[in-house]
């Protein structure tokens, strides 16, 4: 496992992210990200109970968010590594496998472009 | 399937010609206030009583409620479906196809109703799901029914008095997830050849659209022997789990994203199963010079073959969403392309004039328009499109978008991620050699189009090309007997084709002595 989380952060979390971790945290223990790609929901990222998804030794540590940690497949991380991903909370379930951000409201993520040689974007708040 | 770009205005209000909506007064759809799963050929309440609304992408309303089922509901499904596995994995094959022609029989019978429901359910067009969904999910069970009685066993004469027979036999009870984007026809693409091969399945339909199967269920439920296909409907996160690691099904298909699709790899080997996963793509369209060479039916057809982004919105595995044009046409291609896809009638799908009805969900939406953002901050120009569409009226609170193009280059996100939605991303090439690299700098290999005049430039790009399937002079036909699966990240595995009569069977051999002589090592 690649850790990529001692740069500038590659994801961050809004407040509405941030609280819907903790809220799922209580209930359910300990969580995870995966962002996703490909068919249907393809980019969104996936939530997990810790430990629930085999993360492999090439697989990328974008960072942590409310503490947590959130991974990418190292190959969608070479498309994606110009981009900052925000996690946020959307209205509706989750479609696919992820654990929900609460009643009827699922994570997603945003991007923006990282801007040459941008510092770090602060990490309080982000990545803790 | 027919699909013609009449130049018509572009947004239309509800037609008179468009069918009701289901569940009003003179609708070919009855719908009922709930739907209880369908287990062992019965409706069967879920144990814990949950049910959650199902919501027309058409208006954003929800119309009918479905099981929110839990685990507890996936062992009911699985003790039918283990109940009829042997009286069904023992049938003859001549009553297996006997079923298979008879569900074909009986969604042709009922093609309009369930074209009607899929649309209303999945926002596609009416014309999409008489022409293509449900006409193709019939061809496929009779696909199936045929293919199952052609497969023959093998048997090889080791020696003399030595023979290696190989049998088929069934796996018996398979767990099979299916996608929101073709709600029926996928289930068709598992389920006929899962019932073909003499297995049981218990389904799971996506949750968006949960509905349109359960209507199917309505109309098989007395053909189909009970058990054999038992459908639940719930959470993935829950149910979809449950299924694919249950430790008492013998194999798993499922269609969807990557990280899913490594999950119910992990879960496959930790039952230690095989699995099926079709997990998208990002398939490049790639438009030789000499299209242009003449204005003839060939250039309308491969203008048409660019459009096709926009086919089922863009909610496709193969949607070719990247568009590559040599650069000595780009200008004069694009024109003609561009012009097409202005004239793309979006609104009400249930209008049979309608060309794109609204995504699937707020989910797909939101996403849509946040590649579009991205795609803006990476510098791609927007050619047309771009926004969310507001139809107003019953059709203001459902989910459209403007049928999409964004003009970069093949490292912009939009290039490499698939959207799922009705954005083409286009860029020039300069040379073969240049579109080759193009079409393959990508982590998905499903699909790809090549468009040309020259026989042999079409047959070294398509051996060429990483991708299962490499439609030449045509794209988005999904015949029954052309095998369908992906390259690369796209997936293992393969659906559509004969050979998954194998995927969905056990070998078995029996390697038998006619010799009468012992070995005389003891």
């Amino acid at each position: 496992m690649v850790d990529r989380s001692t740069t500038a952060p590659g994801v961050i979390a809004t407040p509405a992210a941030l609280a819907a971790i903790e809220a799922l945290v209580r209930e359910r223990g300990p969580v995870m990200f995966f962002q996703s790609g490909g068919c249907c929901d393809g980019s969104m990222p996936i939530c997990f109970t810790e430990g629930e998804f085999v993360v492999s030794d090439h697989d990328v540590l974008l960072g942590h968010v409310g503490g947590f940690p959130f991974y990418i497949d190292h190959r969608q991380y070479k498309a994606w590594k110009h981009t900052q991903l925000v996690l946020d909370v959307g209205e509706g379930d989750p479609e696919g496998f992820s654990l929900p951000a609460g009643d009827n409201k699922h994570f997603l993520i945003r991007s923006r472009i990282f801007a040459t040689e941008e510092p770090a974007p602060g990490k309080a708040g982000s990545t803790q | 399937m027919t699909l013609t770009a009449e130049p018509t205005t572009p947004t239309t209000p509800i037609s008179s010609e468009a069918f009701v909506a289901p569940g009003q007064p003179g609708s070919v759809v009855e719908v009922k206030p709930r739907y209880d799963n369908f287990i062992g050929g019965k409706w069967v309440a879920p144990v814990k009583g949950q049910y959650m609304a199902n919501v027309s992408p058409v208006n954003g309303k929800p119309f009918c409620e479905v099981a929110r089922s839990t685990v507890e509901d996936v062992e009911l499904a699985l003790d039918a479906a283990h109940a009829a596995k042997d009286a069904w994995g023992e049938a003859s094959l001549t009553e297996r196809a006997a079923v298979l022609n008879a569900i074909a029989d009986a969604i042709e019978a009922n093609l309009e109703m369930l074209a009607v429901a899929e649309t209303w359910e999945n926002g596609k067009p009416v014309r999409e799901t008489l022409a293509a969904d449900i006409p193709l999910a019939v061809d496929h069970f009779r696909y199936f029914a045929g293919a199952t009685r052609s497969l023959e066993g093998r048997s090889t004469e080791i020696d003399k008095d030595t023979v290696a027979y190989h049998f088929h036999e069934p796996l018996g009870v398979v767990g099979q997830i299916i996608p929101f984007n073709f709600p029926l026809l996928m289930a068709a693409w598992k389920i006929a050849p899962a019932l073909a091969a003499g297995n049981c399945t218990v389904v799971k339909p996506a949750s968006p659209t949960p509905w349109s199967i359960l209507k199917l269920a309505e109309v098989i439920q007395d053909i189909v022997p009970p058990g054999v296909i038992n459908i639940i409907t719930g959470p993935g996160g829950e149910i979809g789990k449950a299924l694919a690691s249950s430790p008492r099904i013998a194999k798993i298909g499922f269609t969807g994203e990557t990280t899913t699709g490594r999950l119910i790899m992990q879960y496959a080997a930790q039952n230690l199963i095989p699995s099926t996963v079709e997990l998208g793509g990002k398939s490049p369209n790639i438009f030789f010079a000499d299209v242009m060479d003449q204005d003839d039916e060939f250039l309308d057809k491969a203008i048409e073959g660019l459009v096709l982004y926009a086919f089922n919105k863009g909610e496709v595995c193969t949607c070719p969403s990247r568009a590559l044009v040599h650069e000595s046409i780009y200008d004069r291609f694009m024109d003609r392309c561009l012009d097409r896809i202005g004239k793309i009638r979006q609104g009400n799908p249930l209008d049979p004039a309608t060309m794109i009805g609204p995504q699937v969900s707020t989910q797909q939406i939101e996403k849509i328009a946040s590649y579009v953002d991205i795609g803006r901050q990476e510098g791609a120009e927007v050619l047309i499109g771009g926004e969310r569409t507001h139809l107003g009226g019953d059709l203001e609170g459902g989910y459209y978008f403007e049928p999409t193009v964004l003009k970069g280059h093949n490292d912009m996100r939009v290039f490499q991620e698939e959207i799922f939605g009705p954005v083409l991303a286009v860029t020039t090439f300069t040379d073969e050699a240049d579109a080759v690299r193009i079409a393959n700098d990508t982590l998905y290999g499903l699909g790809a189009g090549v468009w040309t005049r020259n026989g042999n430039l079409a047959y070294r790009m398509g051996r060429a090309i990483k991708a299962g399937r490499v439609w030449t002079n045509c794209y988005h036909l999904y015949p029954a007997g052309a095998a369908f699966g992906g390259y690369k990240i796209s997936g293992v595995g393969r659906e559509n084709h004969q050979m998954m009569l194998e995927h969905y069977s056990q070998t078995k051999n029996l390697l038998v002595s006619y010799s009468t002589k012992p070995l005389g090592f003891f």
